[in-house]
């Protein structure tokens, strides 16, 4: 899988949770930028990412993240 | 929205959670109601999917969510929010991260009746101060904990966790009992059914304290929209079945009362046999039964005459079976037995009645069982279609709801007429001559058709051999697929050509067309054959059977004359110079 298409993905994911079938996000989109990407969201964000790519993030590892582009990055390492 | 039934689509639930309340939203005649949940864990997820589930059911719901683990401190000392809020039902959500103290290792018979006691009190208090809304509560009882350190112990010695859970779980269904307006939803039995290393995620519990995985919450969620739609009376009370290859496996009419599938002699019949226990259990707990099925109804009756079958003829409060649309046979069981045709759940094994029903008369429930019987107590169960608040007082609520029920527009489009239904079918057929690649098909066919049968004349494999490659017979037979998929090799005709004349030795299909305009295809594909033949007329019998009445006027309808009629037997005869093509629904390939 690209880095596109796996962007991609996760759009689709963002547009479903967030309920936005526009929204365009891109690798320095952080939870500033999204008024409803609150804490319970981004639960939500990780829990559908996982489902869709089979993968599973350590505890912690996801409060790492500033953006986006970080997300994609360590999904790319995961997916190795 | 199948994906809100079972088997649920868990992922797209949590996913597309927003566009499916809107969605949902666009209903009309929902009911407003008042939810007040009281969690001991995050429940912000599970009031989102909640919402979701009481829209299916027709409510909408306004929520009023405690503060983070503060069920207790909310239902004890109350607060202004949750008296103004005035609630219709309060969910307690509660699960074994909320048990304040196990048994310890040393602690005596006396310690641990002590800690029981404790936790129990704190629930009691809790029930008894939210009395005074004088509404409904749900209360979850206990999941076990994943791990539990004295192994498989754990369950027996009075130190294990998963024995206490268990003693705590039997206090709760004991003051449910008791206590007016207490329902416990059993989270015990859901954690199992999913099982408890998916009903729990540690690393969510340890991020966002959500007592259960999320993949779990979907599942609560239409757990708790069951006892819901139980409490302000919304469950089903009919069950109405088809029979042949619902009831029992077989077609009654074809395979006669000693060939069908009950009992416990194969595990096709076993099989069968289950479901119909199911479905007696049902019946013996108040559910109302019906039959709607095609089939004459002696042949059906019959069915339930055979030693094995659990279920017996004077089980069914309603009993129709008849050769008419089951769209309109559904309409005639809710008014025999005098409810609203949204009290009825439909089980039938084939997708096209299925579909029918469905269409027609969008309030009946019908789930998309598939064919196999082995799925259809899950469709039914699974759902709760029938949830009970309790045995006796089943139908305390129901009065009301009737009600409501008769303002429901249909939500559906429907189809005005049999012919758009059989046009939405999409369908397709190969009407050619006989090949030999079919030979086994007809022959086998010819012996076991006994309902759309006009000669009921049984050949061997030699005989529909012969014919196949002689020129003296006109031979055809017929495949048809729809939309749903092909139905196989379902119609024959063999037609012996003398003087000019074509003279129909056999004329049948199978049951599992019916009503498809499927004989009308064969008519034209005949009629066009004799012509290429040069024949002129078309001589066509009828030869009374025990089973084959529903196609004693057959020629009649196909605009035949009749010649002579001997008892009930009779011929008929048609001339086909000025034939016109009858089949206006199916697309026909032929030779």
């Amino acid at each position: 899988m690209t880095r596109k298409e796996l962007f991609d993905g996760v759009q689709d994911i963002f547009r479903d949770i967030f309920d936005e079938d526009d929204m365009v996000i891109e690798d320095k989109t952080s939870s500033d930028d999204i008024e409803d990407w609150d804490s319970l969201n981004h639960i939500n964000l990780v829990s559908a990412i996982e489902k869709e790519f089979e993968i599973r993030f350590a505890l912690g590892e996801l409060m790492a993240l500033k953006d986006v582009g970080a997300m994609i990055d360590l999904m790319i390492e995961k997916l190795k | 929205m199948q994906h809100l039934e079972h088997p649920l689509d868990v992922n797209k639930i949590l996913r597309k959670k927003k566009s499916i309340k809107k969605y949902l939203l666009l209903q009309d005649d929902l009911i407003e109601k008042n939810i007040a949940i009281l969690g001991g864990s995050t429940t912000s997820e599970l009031k989102n999917i909640l919402e979701i589930f009481l829209l299916k059911n027709g409510i909408k719901p306004k929520f009023y969510e405690s503060e983070y683990n503060k069920y207790y401190e909310d239902a004890l000392f109350g607060s202004d929010e949750l008296d103004k809020f005035n609630p219709d039902i309060i969910y307690i959500h509660t699960t074994n991260q909320n048990i304040i103290k196990y048994p310890e290792s040393k602690d005596t018979s006396e310690d641990v009746a002590m800690l029981l006691s404790n936790e129990m009190q704190r629930y009691k208090s809790i029930w008894n101060s939210l009395s005074k809304f004088d509404c409904a509560i749900i209360q979850n009882n206990f999941d076990y904990t994943k791990d539990r350190s004295l192994g498989n112990l754990d369950c027996y010695d009075i130190h294990g966790k998963t024995y206490f859970i268990n003693k705590l779980n039997d206090e709760f269904s004991l003051n449910a009992r008791k206590i007016k307006n207490l329902y416990i939803n059993d989270i015990n039995y859901l954690s199992s059914y999913i099982g408890l290393r998916y009903w729990f995620d540690p690393s969510l519990w340890y991020q966002a304290k959500y007592a259960i995985s999320m993949e779990s919450i979907p599942e609560l969620a239409f757990n708790i929209g069951k006892i819901t739609s139980s409490i302000f009376g919304k469950s089903k009370k009919c069950l109405v079945l088809d029979l042949d290859n619902t009831c029992w496996g077989g077609v009654i009419g074809d395979d006669g009362l000693d060939r069908i599938h009950i009992g416990t002699e194969t595990a096709i019949s076993e099989s069968y046999t289950a479901f119909q226990k199911y479905v007696k259990e049902l019946k013996n707990r108040g559910v109302t039964l019906a039959v709607c099925s095609k089939n004459d109804f002696e042949n059906a009756k019959e069915g339930f005459s055979h030693p094995e079958s659990i279920l017996k003829f004077d089980d069914f409060t309603s009993f129709k079976a008849n050769w008419n649309p089951k769209n309109h046979n559904i309409l005639d069981i809710a008014k025999s037995i005098n409810i609203g045709v949204d009290s009825l759940v439909f089980i039938d094994d084939n997708p096209v009645e299925r579909d029918i029903v469905l269409s027609q008369v969008p309030s009946v429930s019908v789930p998309d069982v598939g064919s196999d019987v082995v799925e259809f107590i899950a469709h039914i169960d699974r759902n709760g279609y029938f949830e009970p608040i309790s045995i006796a007082d089943d139908d305390i609520n129901r009065n009301q709801y009737y009600k409501d029920n008769k303002k429901r527009a249909n939500k559906q489009a429907t189809f005005k007429s049999y012919d758009e239904f059989l046009v939405s079918l999409d369908m397709t057929a190969e009407i050619k001559s006989f090949s030999s690649v079919y030979l086994d098909r007809i022959t086998q066919l010819t012996n076991k058709t006994n309902q759309f049968n006009l000669t009921t004349k049984r050949y061997t494999t030699g005989e529909i051999d012969t014919i196949t490659l002689s020129d003296e017979y006109i031979k055809v037979y017929g495949k048809l697929t729809d939309k749903y998929g092909s139905n196989g090799l379902i119609a024959i005709s063999i037609g012996r050509i003398e003087n000019r004349a074509c003279h129909i030795d056999l004329w049948l299909m199978s049951c599992r067309v019916l009503k498809r305009d499927m004989e009308f295809a064969m008519l034209d594909e005949l009629v066009s054959k004799c012509k290429d033949q040069d024949v002129s007329e078309i001589i066509g019998y009828y030869y009374k059977s025990s089973k084959n009445s529903m196609v004693s006027d057959l020629y009649e309808k196909f605009g035949f004359n009749l010649l002579e009629r001997n008892d009930e037997d009779s011929v008929w005869k048609l001339d086909i110079t000025n034939y016109e093509i009858k089949n206006k629904f199916i697309g026909v390939k032929n030779d």
